[in-house]
């Protein structure tokens, strides 16, 4: 492919996502990019939140094992979200506070506050596929959606829990994410993701996750109360619950610093 | 009327803003631990092959005015089967911290690490080590401290005042993994004639700069690592610790870039006896989703260095530090970290293995290995070339 057809290209799909009313003649990596626009905007300007966050991981035998955490999150526009997330459970790793800048394009920047030796830590984020607290969820997958992250395509609409869904491929840009793509289940009506399938780097079905009970908060953002994910290749799965949503405290850019790390608890 | 006037005042109460609420919790742990030595004792007193110790180290924690205020206690106490000495209390921490917009006042008995290097931390002189609670330097003594930190566009200050000194602890007669000479500290003597209620001051500058954490500082007062001084009471020959004043500049840079951490940092230390330079640096590389599977290696190689050479009383002065650290990264959190030191001006090595487990929600176990091979008598691990041993320890949180 020429340059210059590269750039018609973009400005094709540029054009396309402000004037969807043409999307008729849209081919189906634009329609995938478009729905991914949208489903972005359509959650803008939730400012900031917090969340407590537990997961129940469960092995092949069936036992259980807990993980509790406190989290708060900034959004940053034009870029990847700050986030400051706290462990209580389990009780070993109490107090062991993580910060991450996380950045569309590019390496997050992350820091690890370890409670025992008082000590702040910059660590690599290049492990985007590693299993987070041994649990079926990776540090990818509950890092935040930006649309730079992936490029797409429009597979099919579907019937979905959430009305009618569109089904869309979803092709990870950083080479070191653990899948080679996603196929994620979006309503139409409100944007949000019912179910994903992640495929290996081998392209081999890995795991689902599916998502149960939404609420709507600040009658604008859409949250989940509870997500699945099931690991198709070991039999294990992590039951991911989130409570006490709260949007729009106020927090701000000096909430999320190396002080504010050290004292989160 | 009486009845009501208490309803109404009990209603007021309970309309107050959330802000009055107080919050309290209280965690900890407790341990166990059971060192195996695997050779017989070098000097008197040691005559033992294995060693039991119990730790308590619970933690209560208070905050109010909406979190801006809290309070943290935790007091600490070691039991040990042998040593007196190591049979030891200590306030890890007692501590009210007060929260502004871009500042925080910190009050009290507290702990502060400085530095980026795994196998030694050159840079970090705030807090006393805790030499008897362990040998690798790794714990410490709380230390008394007032300490206002300011966060700026150009990265944050830490200003300390260090009223009081703590002395450092060291393994009794009885203890094993010590010098010839027990240090006995009861004569303990300071250059200042303030003696150990000099008052210490530090300015610590630390930012973040893309890939880049810097820090840098200037710290004046009492030096933590004391001269020891060989002295005559009553016929025998005891070590006596003797603390100097210093000046002490420092810095330490990490680099974060891919899979790759680049560590250094150094010190210039000025004192009336010496002055000189000492650095660590090295990497960390780790290799991620190993053989397929969700388990990380990291690979280590780290080199101290100390201007003054074999001369120095530090025990790490042309040492080189090779470690390797595996995290299966499961339910468990099962970890295993193995690293060999190796001193290049005294051909002496020392080995150490690590690897932890969870067991169920509230337990931890971990076992240890440390090995010493040292032939030279003027090498300072030569004393503890006998004390090779395997430590269980069991830990129960809650």
């Amino acid at each position: 492919m020429t340059l210059l057809n590269k750039s018609l290209k973009t400005l094709l799909i540029t054009s396309l996502i402000a004037a969807p009313a043409i999307a008729s003649a849209e081919t189906a990596e634009e329609k995938g990019m478009r729905i991914a626009v949208e489903a972005k905007e359509s959650d803008n300007g939730w400012q900031d939140m917090q969340a407590n966050m537990n997961m129940i991981l469960r092995n092949k035998l069936g036992q259980e094992s807990i993980r509790e955490i406190r989290m708060k999150s900034l959004e940053v526009n034009g870029d990847g979200d700050k986030s400051l997330s706290v462990f209580d459970k389990p009780r070993d790793v109490k107090g062991t506070a993580f910060l991450s800048f996380s950045h569309s394009i590019g390496a997050d920047d992350q820091w690890l506050y370890l409670p025992k030796l008082k000590r702040v830590k910059r660590i690599a984020s290049r492990n985007k596929s590693g299993p987070f607290m041994g649990s079926e969820f990776s540090y990818e997958d509950l890092s935040s959606f930006e649309v730079e992250k992936y490029t797409y395509k429009f597979i099919k609409e579907e019937a979905c829990e959430g009305g009618t869904c569109n089904v869309v491929e979803q092709y990870p840009v950083d080479k070191n994410s653990g899948y080679t793509r996603r196929v994620v289940w979006l309503d139409q009506a409100e944007h949000r993701p019912w179910k994903i399938d992640f495929y290996d780097r081998k392209n081999s079905p890995l795991k689902t996750l599916t998502y149960h009970s939404y609420q709507e908060y600040k009658e604008k953002h859409w949250r989940a109360d509870m997500m699945k994910m099931v690991n198709h290749q070991t039999g294990k799965s992590t039951d991911l619950t989130y409570g006490s949503y709260t949007f729009q405290t106020g927090l701000s850019d000096s909430d999320f610093n190396k002080n504010t790390l050290k004292r989160a608890r | 009327m009486g009845t009501s006037k208490l309803l109404l005042a009990a209603g007021l109460l309970s309309a107050l803003p959330v802000q009055a609420e107080t919050f309290y919790e209280m965690s900890g742990k407790v341990t166990a631990d059971l060192r195996y030595f695997t050779q017989d004792a070098k000097f008197q007193n040691q005559d033992y092959d294995t060693n039991l110790s119990f730790t308590v180290e619970p933690e209560f924690y208070w905050e109010w005015n909406d979190g801006n205020d809290n309070l943290t206690f935790t007091p600490f106490l070691r039991i040990d089967e042998n040593d007196s000495q190591r049979t030891h209390g200590d306030i890890r921490e007692l501590s009210w911290v007060h929260i502004g917009d871009d500042w925080e006042l910190r009050t009290g008995i507290r702990k502060v690490f400085w530095g980026v290097t795994e196998f030694q931390h050159l840079v970090d002189v705030i807090n006393q080590t805790d030499a008897v609670d362990d040998f690798d330097g790794e714990d410490k003594l709380g230390q008394q401290m007032i300490n206002l930190s300011l966060v700026r566009d150009w990265g944050i200050v830490d200003l300390y005042l260090l009223p009081g000194f703590r002395e450092r602890t060291f393994v009794g007669d009885e203890g094993r993994l010590r010098a010839g000479l027990a240090v006995n500290d009861d004569h303990t003597t300071y250059e200042s004639g303030a003696g150990k209620n000099h008052i210490d001051t530090a300015i610590r500058w630390s930012h973040t700069l893309g890939d880049f954490d810097l820090g840098a500082y200037w710290f004046r007062g009492t030096n933590r690592d004391p001269k020891l001084q060989a002295k005559n009471l009553n016929g025998s020959t005891v070590l006596a610790p003797y603390y100097e004043q210093m000046d002490q500049i420092g810095f330490d840079l990490q680099a974060t870039i891919d899979s790759w951490l680049w560590k250094i940092e150094g010190i210039h230390r000025d004192t009336s006896s010496e002055n000189y330079w000492a650095a660590q640096g090295g990497f960390e590389y780790t290799f991620y989703g190993i053989q397929e599977s969700a388990a990380d290696l990291g690979v280590l190689l780290e080199y101290g260095w100390d201007e003054r050479g074999t001369d120095a009383d530090a025990a790490i002065q042309n040492d080189l530090f090779m470690g390797a650290r595996l995290a299966l990264n499961d339910a468990e959190s099962t970890e295993m970290l193995a690293g060999i030191s190796h001193d290049i001006d005294y051909d002496s090595q020392s080995l150490i293995i690590e690897a932890s487990r969870r067991v169920g929600d509230d337990w931890k176990i971990s076992l240890d290995g440390r090995f010493f091979s040292s032939d030279d008598p003027a090498d300072l691990s030569y004393s503890i070339n006998q004390d090779d041993h395997l430590q269980l320890t069991v830990e129960r949180y809650f």
